[in-house]
């Protein structure tokens, strides 16, 4: 393919590719010194690049891209045509990405939707990790920052698409642990952050040694609140073990619907986060540490961006850091819009700029992670626990919550509940306890989708179900991400069931057949439901993409339509 | 040596071995589409999953590392409805009807009752441009399938990606596996994933080069020489009265294999043995395609002798 890309799409690809990384030999590109697999990480921020700026990725820009980073056009077109976000085809320079989403969908996003009418411009889009405030909008403008429209009305909609902007406003929050310099600091000062306490955790780390700070993190129970609650302490115990280089990653892909509680944390105490991963990254023995953070949350990446680089500008990142002898860098990676990519080894393989498809497990990350190096990969909210813990000590840390499932949970409130938000609880309390700290439930309660659309939906009979991993286990539900979606007797319970399916469907990478089909075939069954639903077929379908699919999503996908059946909103079984 | 039991059975086996490798050593083969010897596995069709004692899933035989101890059922309840499955998810999405005749056998194997999904949808033309994470929304009533127009932009070789399992094969044999020219590659995402050149180009204006190795890794028919295609349109196609002869490539010193498929005194397509040391099946354009001449060169039978070598002397 022949095309050649326009000088302003030369420019912006010049920018993203740093000149270091190129050296022209014999009229050819070349990596500077390293063979062409090394520098094929840059092809996501590449495409990225040109997408933000331009606004679409044409034949000539995907050539150009591809002629510097020596990557075939083939697989640079696969990974473009992965991504959500990513325009092949020429669209208008300002989008606007409407949320759909089961939160968003029946208080409002619908009506945007239709007030705006079919237009190329107006796209829907999955959950945007906003949920407390609906509905929202995701403006992706060409050549000018992309934002995000909270509550958003259809005029704001068309003004924004006119070129107007407005100010997102910040989340709900409560909690006096993690959530404690939330909405009362201020997230772009470094100062501001150390006299808040800031910094004293990585000190105590570097004193302690990387040894210690693991033992405690095992004393502490600490488990992963990405969704698998697994054991941080072991986790990080594994890495240390393997060789060196050894990488640390911060997953901040949320985009489980329903959750917003990372979000929260990376907006209002982006230091934490940065501090948090430092500790990590020294107690795991990694030289490098990577956020990848999904693409809509523009925000987010803003306010890390900046504190990243006040940290390198004031010895708390790069070299020998606080004089410990410590040698430890953070890089950001933007998502461009797949669920999938949250999921550990997908994400790996999207920072090396391939598809984001999952791996095959086992090898394990901890063993072959990230470049194929041992990697310690944890969730944004496990992380933040860590400078608690290493202050106060693993056991104090314990002692909070219940003996299985220690330390407080951020939860994030939405649907009908008085005031949306998250909330910041010891591990323990009642679902009833959370709702009640939202002000309690808007109208009457129908059902709630607990742990996101990877979750279940759950009846009120299941409001005295204390939170822990414990009780959702015998309870079998799943807390997931910490999402609680209150939907009352009002709500088409049907119309989002379906939404659930098609979600999954959108979102599969596609790479499995019980997952790629099956996923197809379950939201089929859901829209054809009519007064009944072909329940023992969804059954059989859910066991096969349980037991066949390759990773988490094909196996949760069809579980969550079984727990809404199990509520008769779809109508009979047959 | 790692001991390992399948079905009850303790098998010893090498250690690197895959639980696959295991399973064939005691003569149980297992189903496998997107497998094969020469490719580094990719494990996407699972047809070929076994049940592992101790895992939550089950896991897929043709990658699954053989490891002491292990103890694996090849049949069991969970194993039989997740191929009948997975079985019933092709058949019902992808035309199966080329695909090598092991496939029936295995959709009769597992009861496979692909009709249940409905009836299938009508074939759509924009497989290729589908964005990403915005599929079309479906009523329920009919199956989505892959059917779409067959690609016939080159005299080489068609693609007919109704046909399309997506087992990633071509792609392997194209890129890092065989040819390293990667001219094709998996696009889009989901349901709407599939093979694609780069911006859905036609096959002479990406990289290929004509070796043909994707046809000949192809499991299902949807790669096929376009001689094979239109015999096969005409309702010519004959395999019964094909001879194959093997022979050895003439054009260089390599010493690739050949297997020429002959009906009516013509070669309809060049395959190379897959266990041949010298080429693992792969070709390169002048092996696979570069037949022609030999029939321009006219039947020896009728054509004058001094003819004959004139035209070759063409050549
Ligand atoms: C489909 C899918 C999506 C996921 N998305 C996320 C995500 O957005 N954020 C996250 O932290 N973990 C996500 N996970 C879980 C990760 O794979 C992984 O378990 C987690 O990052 C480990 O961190 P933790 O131990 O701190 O929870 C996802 C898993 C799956 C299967
Ligand atoms: S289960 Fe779904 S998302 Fe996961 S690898 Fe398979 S196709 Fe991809
Ligand atoms: S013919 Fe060869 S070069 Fe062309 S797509 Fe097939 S494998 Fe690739
Ligand atoms: S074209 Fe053939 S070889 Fe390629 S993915 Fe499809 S079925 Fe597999
Ligand atoms: S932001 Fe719309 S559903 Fe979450
Ligand atoms: S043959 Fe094992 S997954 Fe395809």
């Amino acid at each position: 393919m022949a095309a050649e890309p326009t000088p302003a799409e030369r420019a912006v690809i010049t920018r993203s590719i740093p000149e270091s990384e190129t050296v022209e030999v014999l009229g050819r590109v070349v990596h500077g010194g390293h063979d062409a697999r090394q520098q094929r990480h840059l092809l996501l921020p590449a495409l990225a690049a040109v997408q933000s700026e331009i606004g679409w990725v044409s034949p000539g820009a995907l050539n150009e891209i591809c002629r510097r980073l020596l990557v075939p056009p083939a697989e640079a077109y696969g990974v473009a045509t992965f991504y959500a976000l990513i325009s092949i085809e020429e669209r208008p320079p300002l989008v606007a990405h409407v949320c759909d989403d089961i939160a968003c969908r029946q208080s409002g996003g619908n009506e945007i939707l239709s007030a705006l009418g079919d237009r190329l411009d107006v796209i829907t889009s999955p959950c945007l990790g906003q949920c407390d405030q609906c509905p929202v909008v995701l403006m992706q403008r060409a050549g000018q920052d992309d934002f995000v429209i909270t509550a958003a009305t259809s005029a704001d909609v068309a003004a924004a698409l006119n070129g107007a902007e407005s100010a997102t406003t910040p989340s709900h929050v409560e909690g006096g642990r993690l959530l404690k310099r939330v909405g009362q600091v201020d997230p772009g000062s470094l100062a501001q952050y150390r006299r808040e306490g800031g910094y004293q955790a990585l000190a105590r780390a570097f004193e302690l040694g990387a040894a210690a700070v693991i033992e405690e993190v095992k004393m502490s129970g600490l488990m992963g609140r990405g969704g698998a609650a697994f054991p941080t302490g072991i986790k990080w115990e594994a890495v240390a073990r393997e060789p060196a280089p050894r990488y640390l990653v911060c997953n901040a892909d949320e985009s489980e619907p329903g959750t917003f509680k990372d979000r929260v944390l990376m907006e209002g105490d982006p230091f934490s986060v940065l501090e948090s991963m430092t500790i990590a990254g020294f107690a795991t023995g990694s030289s490098r540490g990577y956020i990848y953070i999904r693409g809509e949350y523009p925000l987010a990446f803003h306010r890390l961006e900046t504190a990243i680089a006040a940290c390198q500008a004031n010895g708390l990142l790069g070299g020998d850091i606080l004089g410990s002898g410590f040698d430890f860098d953070i890089e950001i990676r933007k998502g461009q819009g797949a669920y999938i990519c949250g999921e550990e080894t997908a994400l790996f393989n999207s920072i090396e700029g391939f598809r984001g498809e999952p791996r095959q497990k086992p090898p394990f990350p901890v063993q072959v992670g990230l470049f194929g190096r041992p990697t310690a990969i944890n969730n944004v909210e496990t992380l933040a626990n860590v400078p608690l813990i290493v202050l106060e000590g693993g056991a104090a840390f314990g002692a909070i919550g219940t003996p299985d499932s220690t330390g407080t949970r951020l939860f994030c409130l939405s649907g009908d509940v008085v005031r949306p938000g998250v909330y910041e609880v010891a591990s323990g309390v009642t679902l009833r306890n959370v709702i009640d700290l939202a002000g309690g439930i808007e109208g009457d309660l129908t059902s709630i989708l607990l742990g996101g659309a990877a979750g279940s939906f759950i009846g009120p009979e299941h409001l005295d179900l204390r939170l822990t991993f414990e009780d959702a286990r015998a309870a079998g539900v799943s807390l997931g991400s910490g999402v609680i979606m209150v939907f009352n007797s009002t709500r088409d319970m049907k119309d989002l069931v379906r939404r659930v399916a098609r979600f999954f469907r959108d979102e599969s990478c596609g790479q499995c057949v019980p997952c790629r089909v099956g996923t197809a075939r379950v939201e089929e069954a859901v829209a054809r439901a009519n007064g009944s639903i072909e329940a023992s077929l969804i059954d059989e379908l859910d066991r096969a993409m349980k037991d066949a699919s390759i990773c988490g999503l094909g196996h949760t996908a069809a579980a969550v339509v079984r727990s809404a059946i199990g509520l008769g909103v779809l109508g009979e079984s047959r | 040596m790692i001991d390992i039991t399948i079905d009850g059975e303790v098998v010893q086996v090498v250690s690197g071995s895959t639980l696959l490798d295991a399973c064939r050593l005691i003569g149980k083969d297992q189903p496998t589409l997107c497998y094969l010897e020469t490719l580094s596995p990719v494990n996407v069709c699972r047809v070929c999953v076994v049940e592992l004692e101790g895992s939550r899933t089950l896991v897929p035989s043709c990658s699954r590392m053989a490891e002491s101890g292990m103890v694996v059922q090849t049949d069991s309840e969970r194993v039989r409805h997740s191929r009948k499955v997975v079985l019933e998810f092709l058949a019902s999405s992808v035309d199966l009807s080329l695909a090598g005749s092991e496939v029936r056998d295995w959709l009769d194997q597992y009861e496979a009752r692909p009709d249940r999904f409905g009836p299938r949808a009508a074939p759509t033309g924009d497989r290729d441009r589908r964005h990403a994470g915005h599929h079309h929304r479906t009523t329920g009533s009919v199956a989505e399938t892959v059917q779409q127009s067959i690609k016939i932009d080159n005299p080489l070789y068609v693609r007919d990606y109704s046909r399309c399992i997506l087992c990633y094969k071509c792609v392997e044999a194209c890129g890092e596996d065989a040819q390293n020219t990667f001219a094709i590659a998996v696009a889009g995402r989901g349901f709407d994933a599939r093979i694609s050149t780069e911006f859905d180009v036609a096959l002479p204006e990406s990289a290929c080069v004509y070796c043909g190795n994707c046809i000949g890794v192809c499991p299902t028919g949807a790669l096929m020489f376009r001689s094979e295609h239109e015999l096969r349109q005409a309702e010519m196609w004959e395999e019964e009265r094909q001879t194959v002869t093997r022979t050895i490539c003439s054009y260089c010193g390599v010493g690739c294999n050949l297997d020429l498929h002959v009906q009516d005194n013509r070669i309809e397509k060049v395959t190379s043995p897959q266990d041949h040391d010298v080429t693992s099946g792969h070709l390169c354009i002048k092996g696979r395609f570069g037949y022609e001449y030999v029939q321009e060169l006219g039947d020896l039978a009728t054509t004058p002798i001094d003819e004959v070598l004139a035209r070759a002397r063409q050549h």
